[in-house]
């Protein structure tokens, strides 16, 4: 393969992934606010388009066309960039989550991911970490004191529960041998559901923790104490308004599915079907290209109808029992599932 | 490629570090900091240690600068002012820091039989040996000790840090809980 | 399309690394407020951690990177002790030029 056909390859193939990375956080919000709908017992919206679905279109233009509001008191340059920051880190995560089988492009070309690297998983802690500064910056340049708040809560919160998600993954890496998400899948895949970290891996205590932290890391509901909008009327973005607020709106969500990729490929089986390697490969290229797709889109799609459901059904936590929890439970699991884990394996 | 990664990155960190100098509002120095951390990264990449790379996103991208940033915010510590001792500062440092760069060029430019960067070439060059299993035998095995020892001394910062923020009688602030990190 | 294949001398990236070096030290000794002081030091670890990774690729020594990870370590460690004294500091003086703490005792 040439420089200029891989080049031309991996620009058509980021595009690709980054519009339907965008499609996705378009329908999440609109399955979201289906499900929490029928949650409470209404339908939802389910005006635009049949049963809603141009919704997320309709939105996207009103947030487009709204009059683009910067207020006067503001410290511009960081008010500016801070929602770039949070977006950008958000979208940029996808870069390297394998979501297919490997090769399947001409040549060898890896069809299904934009960058196989062999830290793929620290890569992500990486772009995690740096996505605080959207937060932290935006709640103090607004000069707002719900602003700062709001941020200061959302930055101690995600840097406190990040300590009890990354420990959580040490488990499933030392099962690996590896960091990377191809080879911590592919590990995975021998007996399908019956070694999934979460089965076979002894890895069950290990997802709980990475559930309970990811609801915190992506600020959502029970620990969406950064908006809480009876205390601090919106958090970090009560000054942000149209596209702007968009912005942070669509990283919460890109973050979300981001963090529904990263269960699916370390606890769940990644792209591979329950019955692993179980089922004998098909004979189309075309079958055995899509299938893998599919399971990987289904198993993200439970991830996430499962965030909804937490936030339909369950009330808002306190600050300090937050910090409590994050520091006095989940940190210590997160060490003896490390010490068992290590122990387990030292033992086979 | 590797040419244009360079001078792209090379670049980013000079402007950063210029503008670090240049800023009198200390986020904002801050901010460039971090864009000089982050293209450093991306040279450690290019150098084929891309464990290292990644380790300077989460250790200084993402826990250092974050102290720093939240420390600017709490203090609200505004502009700098011009005082007397930086006019001083910058008669006398500005020569001296040219002596020592100069110093520093020459002797930089003097080790013998430097060879040139290529791309996608690590530490060794056996195939299916990633960089990342080369660092951790080393440090696991022959460099345990000092590992370990390291860890009690980032334990010792987190006491130090809580000992000499924390006031008696009040909540202890954020910046501990990210310097447990 | 030749450029694409060009190699990079390593001598840049240690003169990189030297440049970076002189900018801290110049913002050490020119910038008046605590925070930035701190911070012009951590760029000059910074700056000799590239030379360190520089050296580790020439020789082909993994030593070289070890050392970046336990400076890197200990930078975190030292941020940590740093910022809380800086807000000690700040607690009892109200004030982060350097130029006025300069006195022992209040």
């Amino acid at each position: 393969m040439t420089i200029f056909a891989f080049f031309l390859w991996s620009s058509a193939k980021v595009a690709v992934i980054t519009v339907m990375m965008l499609m996705g956080i378009a329908y999440t919000v609109l399955l979201e606010r289906k499900l929490v709908g029928r949650i409470q017992n209404r339908w939802g919206p389910s005006r635009v388009g049949p049963f809603g679905l141009l919704q997320p279109l309709v939105d996207g233009a009103k947030s487009f066309l709204k009059e683009d509001l910067i207020p006067t008191a503001v410290y511009r340059p960081l008010y500016l960039v801070a929602p770039i920051i949070s977006l950008g880190c958000a979208l940029i995560a996808i870069a390297v989550i394998p979501f297919g089988a490997p090769g399947m492009g001409p040549h060898g070309f890896d069809l299904f991911e934009i960058s196989n690297i062999n830290v793929g998983l620290l890569v992500i802690l990486g772009i995690t970490s740096i996505g605080v500064y959207g937060i932290a910056l935006a709640g103090w340049s607004s000069n707002n004191k719900y602003s700062l708040l709001g941020s200061l809560r959302s930055s101690a919160q995600l840097i406190s529960y990040e300590l009890a998600l990354g420990l959580s993954l040490v488990g499933v890496v030392l099962h690996a041998g590896s960091l990377n998400l191809r080879v911590i899948v592919e590990q995975q895949a021998t007996l399908g559901a019956a070694t999934w970290n979460i089965a076979g891996g002894g890895q069950i205590l290990a997802f709980f923790i990475y559930l309970m932290a990811a609801f915190a890391e992506t600020n959502r509901s029970p620990f969406d104490l950064p908006e809480a909008e009876s205390e601090l009327t919106g958090g970090y973005h009560t000054e942000y308004s149209s596209m702007k607020f968009a912005m942070f709106f669509m990283a919460e969500y890109g973050n979300m599915i981001n963090v529904g990729c990263v269960a699916t490929l370390l606890f769940l089986g990644g792209w591979t079907s329950p019955l692993g390697d179980l089922m004998p490969p098909f004979q189309s290229t075309v079958l055995s290209a899509l299938l893998p797709l599919f399971w990987f889109v289904l198993k993200v799609f439970l991830f996430l109808c499962l965030y909804v459901w937490v936030r339909g059904t369950l009330p808002r936590f306190r600050y300090d029992q937050l910090m409590n929890f994050g520091w006095r439970y989940l940190l210590p699991l997160a060490i003896l599932n490390i010490v068992g884990t290590s122990l387990w394996l030292a033992w086979r | 490629m590797h040419l244009i990664l360079f001078f792209l990155f090379a670049g980013f960190c000079l402007a950063g570090a210029i503008n670090l100098l240049l800023q009198t509002h200390p986020i904002n120095s801050a901010l460039s900091l971090i864009v000089v951390m982050t293209s450093l990264a991306v040279l450690y990449l290019l150098l084929g240690a891309e464990f290292l790379a990644i380790a300077q996103i989460i250790v200084y991208s993402g826990a250092v600068m974050v102290l720093f940033t939240f420390v600017v915010m709490l203090l609200n510590a505004g502009r700098e002012e011009r005082t007397l001792g930086s006019r001083a500062a910058s008669r006398i440092g500005f020569p001296a820091v040219v002596a020592l760069f100069a110093i520093l060029a020459t002797i930089l430019l003097h080790v013998q039989g430097l060879g040139a960067a290529h791309l996608g070439e690590g530490l060794s060059n056996a195939p299916g040996q990633s960089n990342l299993e080369l660092l951790s035998q080393v440090l696991f095995h022959e460099l345990l000790l000092p590992f370990e020892v390291t860890s009690v001394l980032i334990l010792i910062a987190i006491l130090g840090a809580v000992a000499l923020a924390h006031v008696e009688g009040s909540k202890i602030p954020e910046s501990e809980r990210v310097a447990q990190k | 399309m030749s450029f694409l294949q060009h190699d990079v001398p390593l001598s840049w990236y240690l003169l990189l690394s030297a440049i970076l070096f002189s900018l801290g030290v110049v913002g050490f000794l020119v910038k008046r407020n605590l925070i930035t002081v701190f911070m012009s030091i951590e760029l000059m670890l910074n700056a000799v951690n590239l030379s360190f990774v520089t050296f580790a690729y020439q020789w082909h020594e993994v030593r070289g990177q070890i050392f970046v990870f336990f400076v890197m370590m200990v930078a975190a460690a030292e941020a940590a002790v740093g910022l809380a004294i800086i807000i000690a500091v700040f607690r009892a003086r109200s004030t982060l030029a350097v130029d006025r703490i300069d006195l022992m005792k209040l």
